[in-house]
């Protein structure tokens, strides 16, 4: 346990100081999460939202929490992979006795962290320019969601493993996120309310992992009714469904994997 | 024109070479077509949601929506063909030093480090965005002149749309090359790919401050916005000139920043 402690400790501090280092690139990266607030615009100015019988307010809400969401659960493991083992970087990495996995986790954690100031300016720049649109969630939605916050991140992590696992048998793996990106984008309520789907469309996209990714934890934060325990519960779901198929392909992957250009 | 004759010389072998990498990598053409589809579906399918509330977005019929969809289609095909193998590699130039041997060369720096090499998997988004333009023109509804327009509106359009690569372009190439300052802006450019997303949408969708942002500061409008409405035979003069002049400006900018920013090169590891 006390081992444990010390590793987890001694990865997120290098990799908090690494993430640090890079602030210019963060506050960029936070920028480019503008995607909720750009399509509350569009939304704010079309009825559609009315006639789905959401308010203004709730759509407001809605959008500014998604877009928190978003912040706080960007995955970029696989792009990081492909460039480390192409370059052949992730050998020594497998040569150290803990999982490459565990470092690209701390990794991820810690630029979550050193990217809350940016966030936080940000969400303080759309106060200003729109005094009405922020608002202060109630303690319970506010710790409800920030773990919902942290369980759609691991899902999302883990859903990438997968992919990132093909890494070991094509040099472009990376390609195959943007194929993955489409349907989060869409089906996730990052683009739009779950609400004003069509029925059919929202069952279909309930039954896939995204819709607890960014919807989830933004309709906890904007206070919307929501079941909590069908939540968790389906990205717990996911969770395990996805953890084994994962193992199995690391595994699977790793006894294929022979450094670049040996 | 000896020299014109040189970079077309020299743009015909890079590309070739580039194409002929490329080609190894049969299997990203078909994740390409998947992808430009996928978004382009999706794309429609948040438009039909947007316009659940109304037959109009913005002042915007259906069909002339989806030609700006579709304009952004095709920008977004230019982007993935020209703008992003180049000019995302600038960061890796400044951080390797690699970069010395690019102003080395007797050739303008500037053009090497934009016209290196090309993809061919942004083709489908070009082919895509062009059909779905087509096809809304041809099905404008009731109550709209139907058809094709005129060859004056489709010159102006062209003419327009040539406008926003150039503009495109700029962006592009000022956002990547700030890289020589802050060395590790790794990706720095993708930044623009998620906030250009806005011109999916006609401008008049938004709501009138963030129409000023991105009229202004951010120039989506000239991006989608102005060359559709030029093609749906609402084009005005005064958009055209702003139009043109932007792209001007752009391009001059990004020429004076690349210039400016030599001065501070100082290469890797000095």
């Amino acid at each position: 346990m006390s081992w444990a402690w010390r590793v987890a400790r001694a990865l997120l501090g290098s990799q908090y100081a690494l993430m640090l280092e890079y602030r210019a690139e963060i506050a960029l990266w936070a920028l480019s999460g503008v995607l909720p607030l750009i399509m509350l615009g569009v939304w704010s100015g079309s009825g559609a939202a009315a006639a789905a019988g959401l308010s203004a307010q709730q759509l407001s809400h809605y959008f500014l929490a998604a877009f928190v969401v978003r912040q706080f659960t960007v995955v970029w493991l696989i792009q990081v992979f492909e460039d480390d083992a192409l370059q052949g970087r992730l050998s020594p990495f497998l040569l150290q006795p803990l999982s490459p996995l565990w470092r690209y986790l701390a990794a991820h954690l810690s630029e979550q962290a050193s990217r809350i100031p940016f966030v936080a300016v940000m969400l303080l720049a759309v106060g200003l320019a729109a005094p009405g649109l922020l608002w202060l969630p109630s303690a319970g939605a506010l710790l409800l969601g920030i773990l919902a916050i942290v369980a759609a991140f691991l899902l999302r992590f883990l859903l990438q493993v997968l992919v990132t696992t093909l890494c070991f048998w094509s040099e472009r793996a990376a390609a195959l996120d943007r194929l993955l990106m489409i349907p989060y984008l869409f089906l996730s309520g990052l683009v739009a309310p779950l609400d004003t789907f069509p029925p059919a469309v929202r069952r279909l996209a309930l039954a896939t992992p995204f819709p607890w990714m960014v919807d989830f934890p933004a309709r906890l934060l904007a206070g919307e009714p929501v079941n909590v325990a069908l939540g968790f519960g389906a990205i717990a779901a996911w969770c395990l469904l996805l953890l084994p198929i994962g193992h199995w392909l690391w595994r699977a992957g790793l006894r294929r994997y022979s450094a670049m250009g040996a | 024109m000896r020299e014109f004759a040189r970079y077309w010389r020299s743009l015909r072998c890079f590309w070739g070479t580039s194409l002929a990498a490329e080609l190894e990598y049969p299997l990203n053409a078909w994740i390409e077509l998947l992808s430009v589809l996928g978004n382009l579906a999706g794309s429609v399918f948040v438009l039909q949601l947007l316009f659940g509330g109304g037959p109009q977005l913005g002042g915007w019929s259906w069909s002339g929506a989806l030609v700006v969809l579709g304009l952004y289609t095709l920008l977004d095909g230019f982007t993935t063909c020209v703008l992003q193998p180049n000019l995302s590699r600038i960061v890796n130039h400044v951080q390797t030093g690699t970069l010395d041997y690019v102003l080395l060369k007797p050739i303008d720096s500037q053009f090497w480090l934009s016209a290196r090499t090309v993809s061919p998997w942004g083709l489908p988004g070009i082919l895509a965005g062009f059909g779905l333009i087509v096809w809304a023109l041809l099905n404008r509804g009731p109550g709209a002149p139907s058809g094709l327009p005129a060859a004056g509106p489709v010159l102006l359009s062209l003419a327009l749309l040539l406008a926003a690569l150039v503009i495109l372009y700029s962006l592009w190439f000022v956002l990547a090359a700030l890289s020589i300052w802050f060395v590790k802006v790794w990706n720095a450019t993708e930044v623009l790919r998620y906030t250009l997303v806005a011109g999916r949408y006609p401008v008049s969708a938004y709501p009138p401050a963030l129409r000023l942002l991105f009229t202004f500061v951010l120039p989506v409008a000239f991006l989608t916005t102005v060359p559709a409405e030029a093609l749906l035979g609402r084009g005005s003069a005064i958009w055209a000139l702003g139009s043109l002049l932007a792209a001007w400006l752009c391009l001059a900018g990004s020429r004076l920043l690349w210039r400016y920013a030599q001065r501070f090169y100082t290469s890797a590891s000095s």
